[in-house]
């Protein structure tokens, strides 16, 4: 999505995620992104093979946590990384697709794996311009 | 943190008196130096936890505390379930007991010294550690909730380690009270194949030699001897833990509302003890426990292996295997009253004092072992409980240096090959699947171990038995 971005905030022992997009989607594509950096350089992972994902809550914030959740469940059981993220959100239901590939450790060199995402700074917000930020801060 | 926001207590207690909704004082046990270092976010959460219902005595924080969710890390607090006290799945965290366990290998220094290297590439092929790596061991649905209701018992029972063990783990190596079935299909899926692997982050199995003794007795009765080698493994609930953290903070958050609970931040989610959610959680939690407990008995056992190949006289006994994240519940003298309470301690070890009821017999009369994890590349440290310590904080004491420095920021600052390198300049090898792992560990983004603890031996929440200097680092 053009201009989309992510990037990291400082936490003293965790690491802030902060996604923003022209959509919720985008930015919540965005932050995925920046979970994917807390364990490897993203534009290392081979976006190989697709997996499917689905979640919903009652509002963004819930369902940011819920998102990010999905991703490190599906990370964790298939020891997989992911390095690209296509999102839709249709009324607090979120349908995405990740592709990745196997976890290399020799290729990846991973840093740390997220144990979950916490309320910890937790907020998403669209601005005046209309563009969407979202943001919390992961336990690793 | 300004030093004025608060009364002190002594050089090494800080109080902040109630305000606003806060039910009980938090006290912060810190010197004054380390006081400034700390986050302003420690005060603002201990606070919050003093407003939490049933709170009992005072919110404390250790001297490594440090900005957690919703809970300092680091923090201690106590609820009285007859007092409508709550239990909080963020007061525990996600590693669920997550913790280190010590074993002594009766080596001397040289004898190691000679096969060091060896022994740093053995344990680093025995011992997964890391993102995406998998233990040998994979469990059926049924073995699982065996694991879950057993701890360190279940994996004694499959083979791994000495029946000795048992006695000097907390609990006796298993945790009553668990419940299988408050755990979900997700969270068993996560563990499947993660029995004894080590994980990532700040877990770390390290060789370390007995550099300085402090308590001669104590020492003595640990069986630390200087110039001595022991190992300590620091690792956690792995996936188990984190999902069963993730599902409970999202149900206690949604649930706080229907049982009157006014967060002032949803991090703080909690349940009143005797509520549904609150005892569901409390079996899932203390299976999490038992979950941790095997996995570390595994890694012991794994360890011994080694040592087994290449110092066939080491015998390794385990000395203690202590927890920071848990909720437990305990009876403590409470204004001359003997009250059962659920004491949280997140980042914080329990420190039981000598005579202690739930001490193994050979142990009783020096107190509780507290292992206290340092940095690569700085020292860690053995403390014994005090009596003190129970009138202070629950019979509670630091977990480790705790960080000074985001990950983010230590990357910048540090290059993980440097760091390798320089640590073997210093005679320390480290071994790690990952350099920008080690990047972010680095000894430099920690607080002074050293301060952290002689702060807590000031203040009386543990006292200096034994430091410890490593030798091998196998980081995850």
């Amino acid at each position: 999505m053009t201009g989309a971005t992510w990037e990291h905030f400082p936490h003293e022992a965790d690491v802030g995620l902060r996604g923003r997009g022209p959509t919720l989607a985008a930015a919540f594509e965005q932050v995925a992104v920046a979970m994917t950096a807390v364990v490897t350089d993203p534009a290392g992972v081979r976006t190989a093979s697709a997996v499917a994902l689905e979640c919903e809550a009652e509002d963004p914030e819930l369902l940011l946590i819920e998102w990010l959740n999905a991703l490190v469940y599906e990370m964790a059981t298939r020891r997989m990384l992911f390095g690209r993220y296509v999102v839709s959100i249709d009324a607090g239901r979120l349908n995405a697709t990740a592709w990745g590939e196997p976890v290399d450790v020799a290729r990846h060199q991973p840093a740390a794996e997220v144990k979950g995402a916490t309320y910890t700074a937790l907020r998403v917000v669209q601005d005046t311009g209309g563009w969407w930020t979202a943001e919390c801060v992961v336990d690793v | 943190m300004d030093p004025s926001r608060f009364t002190r207590l002594s050089d090494y207690a800080w109080q902040v008196e109630p305000f606003g909704a806060m039910r009980v004082p938090a006290v912060i046990f810190a010197d004054e130096a380390l006081l400034r270092a700390m986050d302003d976010k420690v005060f603002e959460q201990a606070t919050n936890v003093a407003a939490l219902p049933g709170i009992v005595k005072a919110a404390y924080a250790m001297p490594d505390a440090h900005w957690g969710y919703g809970f300092p890390i680091g923090g201690v607090a106590a609820f009285d379930a007859e007092r409508g006290g709550i239990v909080s799945a963020g007061g525990v965290g996600f590693d669920i007991s997550c913790g280190v366990r010590c074993l002594l290998t009766g080596l001397r220094r040289d004898e190691v010294e000679d096969r060091k290297a060896d022994l740093a590439d053995a344990l680093f092929a025995a011992i997964p550690a890391g993102v995406g790596s998998t233990g040998a061991i994979s469990l059926n649905p049924v073995e699982m909730d065996e694991m879950l209701a057993g701890g360190a018992h279940w994996a004694l029972n499959r083979g791994y380690g000495e029946a000795a063990d048992l006695a000097r783990i907390e609990e006796g190596g298993r945790m009553a009270g668990a419940d299988p079935s408050a755990v979900s299909a997700k969270a068993k899926t996560r563990q499947r194949d993660e029995m004894g692997t080590l994980g990532s982050g700040n877990h770390y199995l390290e060789v370390q030699e007995v550099c300085e003794v402090f308590d001669p007795a104590a020492a003595e009765a640990f069986g630390l001897r200087p110039g001595e080698v022991v190992v300590s493994i620091h690792c956690g609930s792995r996936g188990l833990g984190h999902q069963i953290g993730t599902e409970y903070l999202r149900d206690m958050a949604a649930a706080a509302a229907r049982y009157g609970i006014r967060l002032p931040d949803r991090e703080l989610a909690c349940a009143p003890i005797d509520s549904e959610i609150g005892q569901r959680y409390l079996g899932a939690m203390r299976a999490g426990i038992n979950c941790a407990l095997a996995n570390r008995q595994i890694l012991g056992h794994f360890t011994r292996q080694v040592f087994g190949r290449l110092f066939p006289r080491a015998r390794l006994d385990l000395l203690f295997d202590v927890s920071h994240n848990t909720c437990k519940v305990e009876e403590h003298d409470i204004d001359g009253a003997r009250r059962r309470l659920h004491v949280h301690r997140k980042g914080a070890t329990r420190a039981f004092g000598p005579g202690h009821p739930d001490l193994p017999e050979d142990l009783r009369a020096a107190g509780q072992p507290v292992l206290i994890g340092g940095s690569m590349g700085t020292e860690s440290w053995v403390l014994a409980g005090t009596r003190a310590s129970e009138a202070a904080a629950f019979g509670s004491a630091c977990h480790g240096a705790g960080r000074s420095m985001s990950r983010h920021a230590a990357t910048r600052q540090w290059a993980g090959r440097q760091i390798v390198d320089d640590l073997r300049e210093r005679g320390i090898l480290v071994r790690s699947p990952s350099f920008r792992g080690v990047a972010e560990e680095a000894p430099g983004a920690y607080k002074d171990v050293g301060a952290v603890v002689e702060a807590a031996h000031r203040a009386g929440l543990a006292r200096k038995v034994a430091r410890l200097r490593p030798l091998v680092c196998v980081k995850g």
